[in-house]
Formats: C-alpha cells, sequence, structure tokens
C-alpha cells in the first residue's frame, strides 16, 4: 500500500467522522488568550465556521485519529468487515492541522473519535496523547471534544475529562437489544457505566470548588450521546424514553439523533435506505418541547397509535390539535405553562407577552412583532382584537399544516 | 439646528456625547441631523457648537446596551431612531419593556441585524499566513461585512488571537493587531494576500465532512448566504459537491456487498471468544 499523505488521510479520516451528528461547541468555560501566551478562546456561544451542502453546521475539526477498527458495526462504515481505505494520523498531524486550521479561523477547536486499534486503552491512551499536547505543548485554548471509549480503563476517561471541554459516548442504537444486533462487540451497559462515571466525576469535580479550594474543571461543556434513527425497528416512543432517560440518568447535555444514512461498502444486514431526515428533525422538536416547554413524553407520543411521530406537521402542533379543547387561550391570560404550549409561540415570545402585558394588554399586531408565528398560533388563542372563532375546533384545520398529499399523476 | 459630525471610526462614543448633551440641553429630535463619515459634504456643515453636558443623563441600561449595537448598524437614519427613543424615554417609564412598541420593535430589528452581522464575521473571516518570519507569526484577511461591524468584532479576535499578529481589511474599516496591540485604520481595497496551501486542505476536510446522502442546500445557503462565499475558499467546492450528491449516493446503492477482507473474521473471532 502507497503511503498516504496529510490530504489523503485527511479525506478517509473526515469522510469516516461525518455520521456524527454533534459539531457543537458551546456550553464550555470562557477562556482567551489575551495573555499573548497561547491561542484561542472560548466564549460561551459556539460558532459554526462553515455550512456544508447537507445543511449541517462545521465549527470543529471532526476527524477520526484511525479508522482501523476491531469492532463490527454493522451500520458503520470503519467495521472491521468493511473494505473501505485505512489511514491513521500521527499526534503530530492532528494537532498540527487542529492549530493551523484554528490560526486561520476555520475552526473552534477539534472533535476527536476513532476506530478502536488493538484494545480500547490503547486507543483511548492515544488519543490522550493528542489532547495534552494541545493543551500543554501548544497551549491550545479551544475547544477539544473527545468521543471516548466505553470499554476504556476509567483513570484514562478521567483524564480525558480534564483536558476536554465534552466527552461523549454513544448509546447508538435505542435499545439494548438493537446494540446486541447491530454491535455485537459493544456492551450497553458498559456504555452506561461509562456515562455513569463521567457524571458522578463530573459531580465531584463541582463540589470541591465550593469548598474554596477549586478542583480542576472536569468536561465544562458535559457529556452528550448519539443514537441512530432508522436502522433498527424502534419506535419514536422507544427513542424519546431512551432519551428521558438518559437526560436524566447522566445529566446528558444533548442527545442526538442521526437518521441512519447509506454508507460506502455498506453490509447485508441493514438495507440502504433514504436517510429519514423528516424524522430525525421531528425528534430534535420533540426532544426540544421534553426539555424546555415541560412537555412529557407521553403527551408527545400519544397523537398517533403505532407510537410515532406525526411527519407532516410539527410535535407541538400535533399535540394541540389533539388537545383542542385547552384552546383557545387568552394571550392576555395564560399562565406561562400554558402559552409555551401554543403552536408559534417559542420561549422568547412567551417572555415578551409576559413583559409586555404587565404594562398594557396585547392585540393580534403586538404579537406579529415579538416574533410569533401567526400562521401557525392565530387558530389558538384570543387577543384584545382577534378571536379564532370557529377556526379552533374546524375539521379542516389539519389540512391548512400539513403538506397537501403528493399529486397523483398518469403512469 | 444642529449638525452633529459622527467619524467612522470611534463612532459609538461621539454619538453617545453628542445625545447626551443634545438631550440634556432639551433639543427634539427635529433639531438634529447626524452626519456620518463627513457624507454629507459642506452644504450641511453648521458651525453651531454642541450644548456643554450639563447634567447627568439617565437611561435605562437596556437602552444604551441596544444602542451600542445599533450605532454599527448601516441604515443612515440609526442615529436619528436611537436619539428619537431616548428623547421618549424621558417621560414614558417602561418604554424598553413594551416589545411590541414599533419604533422599539424597529431597533431591535436592527440591533438584531447588527449581532448577526458581528457573529457572521466571527465565523467567516479567513486568514491567510503572511510568512513573514520573526517571533510572532502574521495572518491577513479580507472581509466585506454587511454592517459597520469590524470595531465592535475586532476585540473578539484580539481575545482569541492574541499570540499572533493580524490584520482583517475591509473596505469600511481595517483593524490591525501587531505585538498586542488592536487598532483601526480607514479601510482599503482588497489587499493582495499570499496563497495560503492550507487553504487546499480545508477544502478536503469541508468536501469529505459533508454527506452527500443528506443533501439539504437551502439549510446551508440560509446561514451561510451566498454574499459570504467569493470570500471563502471552501465556497468553491459547493456547486460540484451539490451536483456530484445524488450521483455517489446511486453508487453506494448500486454497489453489491463485498466480501469481508480475510482479517476480519480472524479478529472477530479472537474478540467474540474472549468473551464466552
Ligand atoms: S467501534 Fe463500531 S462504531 Fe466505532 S468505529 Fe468501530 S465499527 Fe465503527
Amino acid at each position: 500500500m502507497a503511503k498516504l499523505d496529510l490530504s489523503q488521510k485527511l479525506a478517509i479520516l473526515s469522510d469516516a467522522a461525518r455520521y456524527d451528528a454533534s459539531c457543537a461547541s458551546s456550553g464550555t468555560t470562557r477562556r482567551d488568550s489575551r495573555d499573548g501566551k497561547g491561542l484561542g478562546s472560548t466564549e460561551g456561544s459556539g460558532i459554526c465556521h462553515a455550512y456544508a451542502p447537507d445543511g449541517r453546521c462545521i465549527s470543529l475539526l471532526k476527524i477520526l485519529m484511525t479508522n482501523f477498527c476491531i469492532y463490527d458495526c454493522a451500520y458503520c462504515i470503519n467495521r472491521v468487515s468493511s473494505n473501505v481505505q485505512r489511514a491513521r494520523f500521527s499526534v503530530d498531524e492532528v494537532v498540527q492541522l487542529t492549530i493551523e486550521f484554528y490560526r486561520r479561523n476555520y475552526i473552534e477547536g477539534l472533535f476527536l473519535s476513532s476506530g478502536i486499534i488493538q484494545s480500547p486503552d490503547t486507543t483511548m491512551s492515544d488519543m490522550l496523547r493528542i489532547a495534552k499536547r494541545l493543551r500543554e505543548v501548544e497551549n491550545f485554548r479551544g475547544y477539544i471534544h473527545l468521543k471516548t471509549i466505553p470499554d476504556a480503563a476509567p483513570e484514562l476517561i478521567e483524564q480525558a475529562g480534564l483536558y476536554a471541554d465534552r466527552l461523549s459516548i454513544n448509546v447508538e442504537l435505542p435499545t439494548d437489544n438493537s446494540v446486541k444486533a447491530y454491535a455485537p462487540e459493544k456492551n450497553p451497559a458498559t456504555i452506561r457505566k461509562a456515562m455513569d462515571d463521567v457524571k458522578t466525576r463530573k459531580a465531584i469535580a463541582a463540589e470541591k470548588s465550593y469548598t474554596g479550594k477549586r478542583g480542576k474543571r472536569f468536561v465544562p461543556a458535559g457529556q452528550s450521546t448519539q443514537m441512530i434513527v432508522g436502522a433498527d425497528g424502534s419506535t419514536d416512543a422507544t427513542i424519546l424514553g431512551q432519551s428521558t432517560r438518559l437526560y436524566g440518568d447522566y445529566k446528558l447535555k444533548r442527545v442526538y439523533y442521526s437518521a441512519f444514512s447509506p454508507i460506502p461498502d455498506a453490509t447485508v444486514k441493514l438495507p440502504l435506505i433514504k436517510p429519514p431526515l423528516v424524522r430525525e428533525h421531528r425528534l430534535y422538536q420533540a426532544d426540544w418541547l421534553l426539555r424546555f416547554y415541560g412537555f412529557g413524553v407521553e403527551e408527545i407520543t400519544a397523537a398517533r397509535p403505532d407510537g410515532n411521530l406525526d411527519l407532516d406537521v410539527d410535535p407541538k402542533l400535533a399535540w394541540a390539535l389533539q388537545n383542542r379543547a385547552l384552546f383557545p387561550m387568552d394571550v392576555n391570560k395564560a399562565s406561562k405553562d400554558m402559552l409555551l404550549r401554543v403552536p408559534g409561540f417559542g420561549t422568547r415570545t412567551v417572555g415578551r407577552i409576559l413583559s409586555t402585558r404587565r404594562h398594557r394588554s396585547l392585540r393580534y399586531e403586538d404579537l406579529l412583532r415579538m416574533g410569533a408565528s401567526l400562521k401557525k398560533a392565530r387558530a389558538f388563542i384570543t387577543a384584545r382584537d382577534w378571536t379564532p372563532g370557529a377556526l379552533t375546533d374546524s375539521a379542516k384545520l389539519r389540512a391548512k399544516f400539513a403538506p397537501p398529499p403528493e399529486q397523483l399523476s398518469f403512469f | 439646528m444642529y449638525t452633529v459630525p459622527l467619524p467612522r471610526i470611534g463612532t459609538d462614543i461621539a454619538w453617545r456625547d453628542a445625545a447626551k448633551r443634545l438631550i440634556s440641553a432639551g433639543v427634539s429630535p427635529d433639531d438634529v441631523l447626524w452626519d456620518f463619515g463627513a457624507e454629507m459634504g459642506e452644504l450641511f456643515a453648521t458651525a453651531t457648537p454642541l450644548p456643554p453636558p450639563t447634567r447627568r443623563i439617565k437611561a435605562p441600561q437596556s437602552f444604551v446596551q441596544m444602542a451600542d449595537t445599533v450605532i454599527w448598524h448601516k441604515d443612515p437614519q440609526r442615529f436619528g431612531r436611537l436619539y428619537a427613543l431616548l428623547w421618549r424615554l424621558r417621560h414614558e417609564q417602561g418604554l424598553m419593556q413594551d416589545r411590541a412598541d414599533p419604533q422599539l420593535a424597529k431597533l431591535r430589528q436592527m440591533e438584531k441585524g447588527v449581532h448577526r452581522c458581528k457573529h457572521k464575521m466571527k465565523a467567516f473571516v479567513r486568514f491567510r499566513d503572511l510568512r513573514q518570519g520573526g517571533d510572532r507569526r502574521s495572518f491577513a484577511a479580507w472581509f466585506e461585512p454587511t454592517h459597520h461591524t469590524v470595531e465592535p468584532t475586532a476585540p473578539f479576535f484580539a481575545r482569541r488571537f492574541a499570540d499572533m499578529d493580524w490584520m482583517i481589511a475591509t473596505p469600511d474599516v481595517t483593524a490591525q493587531f501587531v505585538d498586542g496591540n488592536l487598532s483601526f485604520h480607514p479601510g482599503q481595497p482588497k489587499p493582495d494576500l499570499p496563497e495560503d496551501a492550507a487553504e487546499a486542505l480545508w477544502g478536503t476536510y469541508f468536501c469529505n465532512i459533508f454527506n452527500p446522502a443528506r443533501l439539504k442546500v437551502q439549510a446551508m445557503t440560509s446561514q451561510m448566504p451566498k454574499k459570504y462565499w467569493k470570500n471563502l475558499p471552501e465556497a468553491a467546492h459547493i456547486r460540484s459537491l451539490i451536483e456530484g450528491a445524488e450521483a455517489k449516493v446511486q453508487e453506494m446503492r448500486d454497489n453489491a456487498p463485498t466480501l469481508p477482507p480475510v482479517r476480519a473474521e480472524r479478529i472477530t473471532k479472537r474478540l467474540r471468544g474472549d468473551e464466552d
């Protein structure tokens, strides 16, 4: 095999990394390099430095250290049984790429993951060498996200947490049975144990800082995970149930949903479907409602008997259409919790409604200026000069929002 | 009638100083003309000196913050609009909380535009290595902002790239950071910057991180509008990525599953053998 140059390696190892949905660089501690002794800063909200034609944000240099892997996960391009071309970066190469990209303002930092070579511990140690070099030799103060290898020794994961802003461990599939079927070398219990260790370690680090002596910062941007959607038969109710448990049990910052996407050199075990992008989108919306709008999983998934979200309308609208008896809601009187349930009102709009109605009562026009999407909201609210009349209960209401059925044509 | 000249560099401080003086002297918004960057020319120049700052003016913190941002908007009416709101704030308490007041809503919208422009500048400036040798490395970029955002955004770059020298040249204002000192200079035409080999690597990354099976062009352009593309080296690849996407996915589908490499079986056996 001819020796690969840096550009060829970069092509292979970023291609292999693109199935990880996360590219977030937000929520970590504020750092800068004003002292002139280092490079980089983080300021709370992340920055998307570019967008690819798949609509995804490019914030980090997202690469694999190597795509050699001894595991055989059916959905993964790097599995041992695939014939994809293999490559491996040296520590130096990853460090240089990160620093040089960063200096040109292409990226916020590095998201490093890896196939498993030799053993989980060896792999994790090699990744740590990269993170350590960046922090201690290059004085890099930008963002680092490390995808941890769940089977690696806890000491290694603990060290990773001291260099990284974020750690992630992918649960990969929504149920233990699916993991067994499609990622036979992975063990769901080990994955959960690793997430639990990170949570505990983070809690300990936080505690120390209250006793006055500040413990070393441990993954300030928290941990996240990813679930592949559409590779197995799990319903949205199952998926969202799993997310709720993950958020609760391990204090995860984010659960990412990744629509199962065709990969080169796929296995016979998984058919190459079109990635269910709308479903992925609805799951993110539902996830949002669960975390910030006070909805429960049962409420969101009750609309359909098959346990899946309605693909035609967003989950909040679907819920409102199912619960029309609660509407229309008076924007001048309704409680915050109820306002949050109005389709077309975001958390910001609700905040603005609450602060303005202290001074005067609101009209339809006012809501427009506050950024509400009245196309959706109008059927569900009353305002000083607005009532939806029979609209709320109209049998045709759903059809107004759902895309028209596909036109039939002769064939 | 007062005509207030406002410089292109340091606009925020000059506007605030003038507004304070005018408000404290009770000058109505109708009697003030704001002249940014001497755009009005001789015709409107008046020698009327601004009234002295007689008393301390109080304005809600939320107004001050909003003004600090709106000042950098490109709309020539921004100064007048801000002053008119400040004028109303003398008597209308709670005005800043009224999210539906049309004048305030307009200013909030302008504020949002500037925020967005600042954000896009942080994202889309692309430095090139000037390869000048010396202790500190030095880089330069050409950027075309929508609003006058170089000045309020440059400190971000100073916090981030403090161990190198850099310049961000724009048609509006040019920011320079040398040996830890930030300075601003008049805008300039696009300079000739040396080629930088890192751009090819960045392009390679951009092409390969893209997943052709998830084409969503609209989602890309809404976040990375076309007007920025000419100064983004990676944007040169966008067209061919879009055009080639479908064929790539089809190829993945058409390719029959291959036989696993020989080593796979050996490795898998060993791994699974370990478990039982
Ligand atoms: S462990 Fe599984 S998912 Fe991870 S790289 Fe290897 S084959 Fe892919």
